[in-house]
């Protein structure tokens, strides 16, 4: 791999006041008759910003897309590109390339011919033009196959295809709506290092729509998480993860446990929250929540430690018992039924090969986290 | 029991085809018929095929036909795939209901009163009847096929080709005339072939929108068979029968060896990667 994790640690346009947003969404709404797809969202991405929209089915992620390729006009709202209004602007002539959720390759046409197409209509000249598709093959490894027809191919490589024909205009930002998705798992990871490579090589912005939030966590710069037609957050993968603002994208992103209760007090130096039966739970996190308030703590399994002694200085533990195990090789998520019935997810890392002592089912345990391992979130 | 409903099966197939084919195939066999008289066999000869090309109104006929079919079924192509397109791609306009509903219309309309209303059409409007009001009448009534056929491909066309080949930048017009066309293309032909059998094989509506000089090959066996059936006719009906056949097999073994190679390349793509 290359050294991705530096260049992308100091990449933050978002933070700087002075940077212009590449694209930006303002107060963009999408109606289809009555139905309200995209609601009143505003969002601006950067230049070389790989952003990524997140969300379940139907929130409207393939609408947003298709607005900034001009397949959908907007209800209400402005997009602008790179300084540039977009309304009015018919698809061809937009400078933003799309890789479709159904490939929608050209049946006809080879390999080649699809890939050359977009060049074509640029009125390139064509010696240039087979120079360029050849390197486009060449990075997506189908040298041999660029005579072949779009039904002559795999699933995998129809979708290298896609992805060739889009990227070959070097387009100013290149949107793709769920990329991978016909991928099995290990070509589907091995794709996702590559097109953050080619992000990387070629400089561009990348607007990728996925409903896998593993996805978007391994490629994005920032993650947008939508609901129906609204952004709910927007941050990068860590802060998504770490500081979901709602219980939605805490549920969304990841494996998480939520105990709700009320606020017994809230300041500056944390948060301590009743949960009933006697329990009370301190987190050091401190949202606008007041005492006497709805709360929840929201907690990721992983910071969650199970042991079969009460742990001696744990701010938080309480016991139950063993109600599930479950060996995924690397790691075990282990649930544990509390006494108040609720049960919590908790997975510890496989570091040793063979356990002296393992857990089993029904044993009494004790589950503990530390203050700073879980956010407070208020009623919404 | 099993055996039973196959042998009735086979009896019925059999009785269904001969119900089919064997008036056909009497029509054939008389045509090579030695004598004069349709109904007595003399021996085989090939005489009437050969008296059939020294005919010359026949063949004046046929010459019709062949021109009425290529213009109209040419022209009904041509509108019945942008009546298609309109009608499934603009799918919000007011009456759209009203408009694919008298698409289908001309369909179920029986063809004496299609052809009535043409007549009286090129009447009042004084319009010279002849080979263009035939062409005109097969035209109306032809496009409405090649709309179905090519209306039916359009339902199940991927959309997204067209939106990736915009968003590549091509305008519309490219996009038509080289992603839409070439896929649907194969509808397109077989509406073209519709409406050339249409028109070749169409009596009643040509019989009211002909004039002088204009009368098509069913026309004038129509007349002649009036007169008495002569073996001439029969030679002509078998040469038209052939000709159907021999397009029909062509298309057929076309689109088969076509599937074939798909088969086989898909196979071999996702076996050998
Ligand atoms: N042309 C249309 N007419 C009417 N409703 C539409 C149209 N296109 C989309 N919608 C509706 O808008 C909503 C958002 O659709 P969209 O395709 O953006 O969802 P999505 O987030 O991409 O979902 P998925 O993950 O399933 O692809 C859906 O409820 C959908 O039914
Ligand atoms: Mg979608």
């Amino acid at each position: 791999m290359k050294s991705l994790g530096s260049i992308r640690r100091s990449f933050e346009p978002w933070n700087d006041p002075d940077a212009k947003p590449y694209i930006r969404f303002d107060g963009v709404t999408k109606k289809f008759g009555d139905f309200v797809a995209v609601d009143d969202l505003t969002l601006h991405i950067y230049h070389r910003e790989f952003f990524a929209l997140l969300g379940g089915s139907g929130c409207g992620k393939s609408t947003l897309l298709r607005m900034l390729a001009g397949f959908e006009s907007t209800s209400e709202g402005s997009i602008t590109l790179d300084g540039e209004n977009m309304a009015g602007i018919p698809p061809y002539r937009r400078p933003v390339n799309m890789m479709f959720q159904s490939y929608a390759l050209f049946p006809h046409m080879s390999v080649e011919k699809n890939i050359a197409f977009g060049l074509k209509q640029d009125g390139m000249a064509r010696s240039e033009i087979d120079d360029r598709v050849q390197s486009m093959l060449k990075l997506v490894k189908l040298e041999q196959f660029g005579k072949r027809k779009p039904h002559q191919l795999s699933g995998g490589q129809r979708q290298r295809v896609a992805l060739a024909r889009s990227i070959a205009k070097r387009p100013k930002v290149l949107l793709l709506d769920e990329p991978l998705g016909a991928l099995d798992k290990k070509l589907r990871e091995e794709t996702q290092f590559e097109l953050m490579d080619l992000q990387q090589d070629l400089g561009l912005t990348f607007v990728v729509v996925t409903h896998d939030q593993e996805e978007a966590m391994t490629m994005a710069d920032r993650i947008a998480v939508m609901n129906y037609g609204r952004i709910i957050q927007i941050a990068t993968p860590a802060e998504i993860y770490e500081a979901p603002n709602s219980r939605f994208v805490a549920d969304f992103i990841g494996d998480v446990n939520i105990f709700d209760g009320t606020v017994v007090s809230a300041d500056p130096t944390g948060t301590e929250l009743d949960i009933g039966g006697g329990i009370a739970l301190r987190s050091d996190n401190q949202t606008n929540v007041k005492a006497g308030g709805k709360a929840s703590l929201v907690i990721r399994p992983e910071k969650i430690r199970v042991s079969r002694e009460k742990p001696a200085d744990t701010a938080n533990a309480m016991s139950g018992e063993m109600w599930d195990i479950a060996y995924l090789g690397d790691m075990t998520v282990y649930h544990i039924k509390l006494e108040s019935g609720q049960i919590v997810k908790a997975s510890s890392l496989n570091a040793v090969r063979i356990v002296a002592d393992p857990f089993t089912y029904d044993d009494r345990m004790w589950v503990s986290f530390d203050t700073d391992g879980g956010v407070i979130l208020g009623e919404e | 029991m099993n055996s039973n409903w196959s042998r009735f099966n086979i009896a019925s197939v059999i009785l269904g085809f001969a119900f089919l084919y064997l008036p056909i195939a009497i029509l054939v066999i008389y045509s090579f018929n030695e004598s004069r008289l349709v109904t007595v066999w003399a021996g085989f000869s090939t005489k009437w095929y050969g008296e059939l090309f020294r005919n010359q109104g026949l063949m004046d006929a046929a010459w019709v036909t062949a021109r009425v079919g290529l213009v109209s079924a040419t022209f009904a192509t041509i509108l019945g795939t942008t009546a298609a397109l309109a009608l499934t791609r603009y799918t919000r306009f007011h009456g759209r209901i009203l408009f694919s509903g008298m698409v289908y219309a001309p369909l179920v309309m029986p063809e004496v009163i299609t052809g009535l209303s043409l007549l009286l059409l090129f009447v009042s409007i004084d319009f010279g009847r002849g080979f263009w009001t035939v062409t005109l009448a097969h035209i109306t009534f032809s496009m409405c096929f090649v709309a179905v056929v090519v209306q039916s491909r359009l339902v199940s066309f991927d959309r997204s080709l067209e939106e990736a080949a915009q968003d590549l930048g091509a305008s519309p017009v490219t996009t038509f005339f080289q992603i839409t066309l070439p896929v649907i293309l194969p509808a397109v032909i077989s509406g073209w072939m519709l409406a050339f059998t249409l028109s070749l094989d169409d009596l009643v509506i040509a019989s009211f929108t002909s004039g002088p000089g204009a009368t098509t090959l069913p026309m004038k066996i129509y007349s002649q068979v009036r007169l008495g059936v002569t073996p001439e006719i029969n030679a002509v009906c078998t040469l038209l029968i052939a000709a159907v056949t021999i397009g029909v097999i062509i298309t057929s073994v076309l689109n088969k060896s076509r599937e074939v190679r798909r088969r086989r390349d898909e196979q071999a793509a996702y076996a050998g990667r």
